[in-house]
């Protein structure tokens, strides 16, 4: 047999057929669905009279445009819109018999947390979601990625998807990461290398002692935002850690059926001589912490750079549009806002990161803080240990959970002209609030940024004060 | 969905690179359950700018559009294809596409055209002048035509033939239900809950 990579592999074990040689029609272990982009799927599949075909292998949540204040009925959301969604979405999970995590189960958060809070994915899956993010289930070894709602619409119907073959891809992060470089340093270096559509077209594997280093919630962090290079996919072949991440967790497989995955689990990895069409190698001792200059995830430096002369129209434009001039420090860059959250970058280990920096600090006198966990799960996990305290006493608001300022879908919006330090993975124009300028970094650089008023090196704050 | 065969129309150059679903349609316009009333939202920063392209005749009713590098990166939104599609658009030719995006443009009948990127600058300049920007695509010959030139194009035979005939992608998987249930028998349950 030719030697073939981890994602040819799940491809394989996945195809129900070959349609021709870039297309395969695809079974879909798990579909998880949100209340934004899910409605007109399941009208489509009303007015066609389809029904779900696989009601059991459904999960919905609703993440994106709940407000993260505390509300105690659907009621009291005042956009009109959303609350129309939230309460569609229940609708349709109620006719189909689809299991729903709304707004106030103790369970919900954003979605691509929601999953792995409840042990849902697996080594060797295929996940799909009607959300670009759902690469993040690749950091377990699942087959996962993002699709539209004509897809999501195709899924309910048939529990497969058509599937365009990808281009394998290897990015090695070799070496090893110096102190305070966290995971989203690494994915932000490797998009900065590659450009925004440096992997298009390609399903990565992240492979490399630096990878291997990174905890499960790390791997999380990269394989969620490749997305913004371009990834189609994203995986890394599980290990011991992904095991035991899962184990435990209440949907986590039981009895023989975890016997099972733990002796699968040993061949889940590209064969030696497997061929990637494109290998990009990064030296994890080179990376600095990145913050973005730009409006796209790519334009981004380490945070003791100056802004860059632009080289293009595109490049000027965003400098313009961020307001910023050539070859300022990028640390005298003033912010107004600070946020902590996204299914990049709001679980446990993220919260307990960027707590280590503002334990015993203050943010910054103007600036306007924010804490939003990734799920409620996590909430009260970080509330548990405490954290929720250290962010209060440093005066970062502790909110509930959802995607909030990540995409300023619900009330939490900035305003015109408004500069953001943001722990997300979108630096677009408008995406967290029409004029809203949007510095990219990662979380603990947001605390750090939080504190001092303006872009900082985390790592000349030192420890905690 | 809505079939391709041929169209000939007004291309409208929108050569920045990376252009993002969130200013393809921004978020104001997306908390709804339906897919109408998407046209007004399109570009909507974009277009409050007097010089942009597609406020400008003949570009203001331009059907094509002759795109950079990544078009619609970022959210998986498919209003955005939705609303290209109310606005008018019915065909976007770039050197590259995000995959969702490309995924839904499949799905609703809009033809993307992933093209080298010194096709797509020729057909770019092309379209910037007003007495040259009516182009011609014939998805049958996969070639698109301006004046005497003609440019090739490549797409799979699958989403040639779904795209031709305007198919019911649903449809068409039902037809395959034997091989989806034989499937099934054999398939680990991993994940049902
Ligand atoms: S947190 Fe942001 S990126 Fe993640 S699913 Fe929500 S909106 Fe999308």
């Amino acid at each position: 047999m030719t030697a073939r990579t981890l994602y040819e592999k799940l491809m394989d074990a996945h195809r129900v057929r070959q349609f021709d040689p870039d297309t395969v029609l695809l079974y879909v272990d798990l579909h998880v669905m949100n209340e934004y982009t899910s409605p007109q799927a399941f009208a489509g599949l009303h007015s066609a009279k389809r029904r779900v075909r696989r009601p059991e292998r459904q999960l919905a949540v609703v993440d994106h445009v709940n407000p993260t204040h505390p509300i105690r009925s659907i009621a009291e959301i005042e956009d009109a819109g959303g609350r129309l969604q939230i309460e569609t979405l229940a609708e349709n999970c109620t006719r189909h018999g689809i299991e729903l995590i709304d707004l106030f189960d103790p369970r919900q958060g954003i979605e691509h947390v929601v999953v792995p809070d409840l042990g849902l994915a697996h080594p060797g899956m295929t996940i799909l979601c009607g959300d670009s993010h759902t690469t993040t289930y690749g950091a377990f070894g699942a087959l996962a990625y993002g699709i539209g709602t004509s897809e999501i619409e195709h899924i309910l119907a048939t529990q497969c998807i058509d599937h365009t073959v990808l281009k394998p891809m290897r990015v090695s992060i070799v070496g090893t990461a110096g102190p305070g470089i966290t995971a989203k340093d690494i994915v932000m270096a490797v998009i900065a290398r590659i450009g925004a559509d440096g992997a298009a077209g390609h399903a990565v594997e992240f492979a490399g002692e630096a990878v291997e280093a990174l905890e499960v919630e790390g791997r999380m962090t990269l394989c969620n935002m490749i997305v913004e290079g371009g990834a189609r996919v994203a995986i890394i072949a599980p290990d011991a850690k992904v095991l035991d991440y899962i184990k435990g967790r209440s949907r986590a497989p039981q009895g023989a059926d975890w016997q099972a995955l733990v002796s699968r689990v040993q061949g889940m990895r590209s064969d030696p001589q497997a061929v990637f069409a494109k290998e990009v190698t990064v030296d994890a001792g080179d990376i600095a912490p990145l913050v973005t200059w730009g409006t796209s995830p790519d334009q981004a430096l380490p945070v003791m750079s100056d802004v860059p002369q632009p080289k293009t129209e595109a490049e000027a434009r965003a400098l313009s549009y961020m307001g910023l001039t050539a070859g300022q420090p990028l640390t005298s860059v003033r912010i107004d806002r600070a946020f902590i959250g996204s299914c990049t970058n709001a679980r446990l280990s993220d919260l307990r990161a960027a707590a280590d920096v503002l334990r015993g600090r203050r943010v910054a006198e103007g600036v306007q803080a924010i804490c939003v966990p990734g799920s409620k799960t996590v909430r009260a996990a970080a509330e548990a240990e405490g954290l929720d305290k250290v962010f209060l006493a440093a005066g970062f608001e502790w909110r509930g959970s959802g995607c909030s300022m990540c995409l300023a879908m619900n009330d939490d919006v900035a305003k015109p002209g408004e500069r953001l330090a943001s722990s997300t993975n979108r630096n677009f124009e408008g995406r967290q609030g029409q004029g809203a300028r949007t510095h990219l970094m990662s979380p603990t650089m947001v605390a750090a940024a939080a504190i001092t008023g303006h872009l900082t090196d985390v790592r000349i704050l030192g420890g905690p004060a | 969905m809505t079939p391709f065969t041929t169209h000939t129309g007004i291309a409208a150059a929108l050569p920045m690179p990376n252009l993002d679903t969130d200013v393809i349609i921004p978020k104001q316009f997306l908390k709804r359950i339906d897919r109408e009333g998407l046209a007004e939202g399109v570009f909507f920063d974009l277009f409050k700018d007097q010089e942009f392209v597609l406020n400008r005749p003949p570009w203001d009713t331009a059907s094509i559009l002759i795109c950079g590098e990544n078009f619609g990166c970022g959210s998986s939104r498919e209003y955005a294809v939705w609303g290209l599609m109310q606005w008018g658009i019915r065909a976007i030719i770039a050197p590259s596409f995000a995959g969702i995006f490309f995924g839904n443009c499949e799905k609703n009948g809009l033809l993307a055209v992933d093209m080298p990127a010194d096709d797509v600058e020729e057909l770019s300049w092309l379209a910037q002048d007003p007495a040259t920007a009516q182009i011609g695509i014939d998805l049958h010959q996969q070639r698109i035509i301006q004046g005497g030139s003609n440019w090739q194009f490549d797409i799979p035979a699958a989403r040639k033939a779904l795209l031709l005939e305007g198919k019911d992608h649903i449809a068409c998987t039902l037809e395959h239900e034997t091989e989806i249930a034989t499937f099934e028998r054999h398939h680990g349950s991993d994940a049902v809950h």
